[in-house]
């Protein structure tokens, strides 16, 4: 089946700025699809163009096989687009919104059942700028619905949200793959494309620097399994002395990088040979949030933790 | 065009509008004030003197002099003698309407030598019902300088204190407009001005800062259909707004308008024109506060200059000729035709004007305006 989004050395310059420096990526139909990283990474500018909301500068764009720029009109019938941080008439209740898309598009939903999807109901009469942050992004989540879209695109939906609104927001993405829509979410938390996505790609300064599900990041971009100790680093300096393998030592604990899980065994007995004292040993395989860490760098604003559980 | 998404898009254009309660006191309850504090300011309480044009066929005989000179002194009339070359007293009535003037007085010839003889004598005074305000001031004036002649010339020395000074009082035969009704067509002018230019160059720019546009780019609604949405509400809104204005004027402070079927085109065409403008203005800046300042810069002048408060024919030449440049001038010069003086092939000219800059400014701002930026 042919890819529902292609995107072929896309660049996007703005005056100045070169806000998508060449990317390449697909999304298989049915499949979620997220676009990870910082602000200022380059996200919503290619959101936007595969909306057609924006030229691109090159490269080769198609969503659903149309060139989103020139066929925008033909493309906008089959997409449901939330942009980041979502707006709307201020005196225009989310039932009225529901019936004025729906009018516009010439498709017939139930307001209230589309409502009642995003969670939404016992707002369906009141006026938009009486809405919270979540209430309004819901919202905009159902507008974009209407039209029964075959891809949403949904731009940093829960960026500012409580956690509550957040797990809403999420149980609407899972019931939009649940009925073999094609979701293409951009985010900056990494629980989100976690929980959430098939494939990942990670965004910074406008270039892919990893992507595919989240284990092949992983594989390929993750350091190897280590062993871990706590021990003093006299531990470190003996085991460098009796292994290849890599040794570092921080705060109290000494790690041993292994090549190969079998090889546990073997730096296990150099350790209870030392003679030093140790205990509490496992051993550490990378997040994807460590390997985020170590391609963008810790992120200055802190959102990096802050959408996780941990 | 489809009507259908015009129909949904001018639901949520009327819904957005009656529930801002601003926004529905300037458009219908501020005019209203308007008529209220222009008509009470400029006809009741009457603008200062009122100015009396003298016919004096007494050839400046020194008590016909002095007769005007203390009418002139009461301050409530200013006394401008008229050359009798410049109009004879059988068409001083004529005259006096031709020019829009309130009120005109001839002193007869032989006015002195009667006067000094104590022979009955009467001035002419010509005034208009329709100004009952001036009316009221000069015949009180003429009747107060009258009674001081009387008893000085008379009474001090005859003991039958007859008056010998009397006046005639005519009405001026052609139809003279007072102030109240030349605000009629300026404040629905003002209005069809206003309301559509502040509210469309504000939404215009903010919409776009929201990214509402770009969200509605997103549907299948045009932009043609968007503006046309917004031009059928600003019509609907003026018709109403025109009604409220003309039964205001008309119950209240007594004005003379003509209802008239002509009117309905300037009601449909200038909220046209002025929808497309404020749309055109907003597009072209770059934030909603420069929108903001270009709306200002181009309605402010037109506020003031097109008729609304002040006829323009009043005005000195070269703000005459700055008000000819005006889009709103034609739409209320149209409306005084129709409403005033039944003069409805001017008013069609006005219409013509009127209309052909509207559909160039619609397609102007329907090529300017832009949904998504590249
Ligand atoms: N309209 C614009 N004009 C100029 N620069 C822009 C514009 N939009 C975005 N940028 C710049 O492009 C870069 C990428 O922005 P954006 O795509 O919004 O990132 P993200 O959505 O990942 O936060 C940023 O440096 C931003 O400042
Ligand atoms: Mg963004």
């Amino acid at each position: 089946m042919a890819s529902a989004i292609e995107v072929r050395g896309l660049t996007k310059r703005y005056a100045a700025v070169t806000a998508v420096a060449g990317i390449d990526f697909s999304v298989a139909p049915g499949t979620v699809f997220a676009f990870l990283g910082p602000n200022g990474a380059g996200k919503t500018t290619t959101t936007e163009i595969l909306e057609g909301l924006r030229r691109a500068t090159s490269g080769e764009v198609r969503v659903l096989g149309l060139d989103p720029w020139a066929d925008g009109t033909a493309l906008h019938r089959r997409i449901g687009v939330i942009p980041q941080d979502f707006r709307f008439f201020e005196k225009i209740t989310p039932k009225e919104a529901v019936e004025y898309y729906a009018a516009l598009f010439g498709t017939h939903p139930d307001p209230p059942d589309l409502l009642r999807r995003v969670e939404l109901p016992d707002k369906a009469g009141a006026r938009f700028d009486t809405l919270s942050g979540g209430q309004k992004q819901k919202l905009g989540l159902a507008l974009s619905l209407v039209n029964d879209p075959e891809i949403c695109f949904l731009d940093e939906p829960t960026t500012g949200l409580d956690p509550h609104a957040r797990r809403a927001i999420w149980e609407v993405i899972r019931g939009l793959k649940r009925e073999g829509r094609t979701v293409f979410l951009t985010t900056h938390y990494l629980e989100e494309a976690e929980l959430l996505a098939d494939r990942v790609a990670i965004i910074h300064h406008g270039r892919i620097i990893a992507s595919g599900t989240p284990t092949e990041i992983i594989q390929a971009h993750g350091r190897p399994e280590r062993l871990r100790v706590r021990a003093a680093p006299a531990l470190a300096d003996y085991l460098r002395q009796h292994l290849r393998e890599p040794v570092t030592a921080t705060d109290g604990f000494v790690d041993v990088e292994l090549a190969d899980s079998h090889d546990a065994l073997r730096v296990l007995s150099a350790v209870q040979a030392s003679g030093i004292p140790w205990d509490d040993f496992s051993t550490l395989r990378d997040h994807l949030e460590d390997v985020f860490v170590r391609l963008v760098g810790p992120m200055d604003d802190g959102a990096l933790r802050e959408g996780g559980s941990a | 065009m489809r009507p259908a998404r015009i129909g949904a898009d001018f639901r949520v254009v009327v819904r957005s509008y009656v529930r801002n309660p601003v926004a529905l006191f300037f458009s219908l309850i501020f005019p209203i004030i308007l008529i209220g504090l222009f008509g009470l300011i400029f006809s009741s309480i009457g603008s200062g003197s009122t100015p009396l044009y003298v016919l004096n066929e007494d050839g400046n005989s020194p008590l016909s002099v002095q007769f005007l000179a203390e009418l002139n002194s009461t301050s409530v009339v200013s006394v401008n003698v008229v050359s009798s070359a410049t109009v004879s007293p059988g068409n001083f009535a004529a005259w006096l309407g031709q020019n829009d003037y309130v009120a005109g007085l001839i002193v007869p010839d032989g006015f002195a030598a009667n006067y000094t003889a104590h022979r009955p004598v009467n001035v002419t005074v010509y005034t208009n019902p329709e100004d009952s305000a001036s009316e009221g001031a000069v015949l009180g004036a003429v009747t107060g300088v009258e009674n001081a002649f009387n008893l000085r010339a008379a009474c001090s020395t005859n003991a039958t204190c007859a008056p010998v000074l009397g006046f005639t009082s005519l009405r001026v035969g052609s139809q003279v407009y007072s102030y109240i009704d030349y605000l009629i067509p300026g404040l629905i002018g003002f209005s069809i001005l206003t309301s559509p230019m502040f509210s469309l160059v504000d939404i215009t720019s903010s919409y776009r800062k929201e990214g509402i546009f770009r969200q509605l780019s997103l549907t299948p609604l045009t932009r043609g259909e968007w503006l046309t949405s917004r031009v059928l509400w600003y019509i609907a809104l003026t018709f109403v707004a025109a009604a409220i204005m003309i039964a205001t004027g008309v119950e209240v402070f007594g004005a003379h308008v003509t209802l008239t079927l002509g009117l309905v085109p300037f009601l449909i065409v200038g909220p046209f024109f002025f929808v497309s403008l404020g749309m055109l203005a907003g597009s072209v800046a770059r934030t909603p506060e420069s929108a903001a300042l270009i709306g200002n810069i181009i309605t402010f002048p037109m506020m003031f200059l097109s008729g609304t408060f002040f006829q323009v024919s009043q005005f000195p030449p070269y703000l005459q000729s700055f008000a000819h440049l005006l889009p709103l001038y034609y739409v209320i010069d149209g409306m005084n035709q129709v409403m005033l003086f039944a003069n409805y092939t001017r008013a069609l000219t006005d219409l013509v004007l009127v209309l052909a800059g509207s559909i160039v400014i619609f397609l102007l701002a329907i090529r300017l305006f832009k949904w998504r930026d590249e």
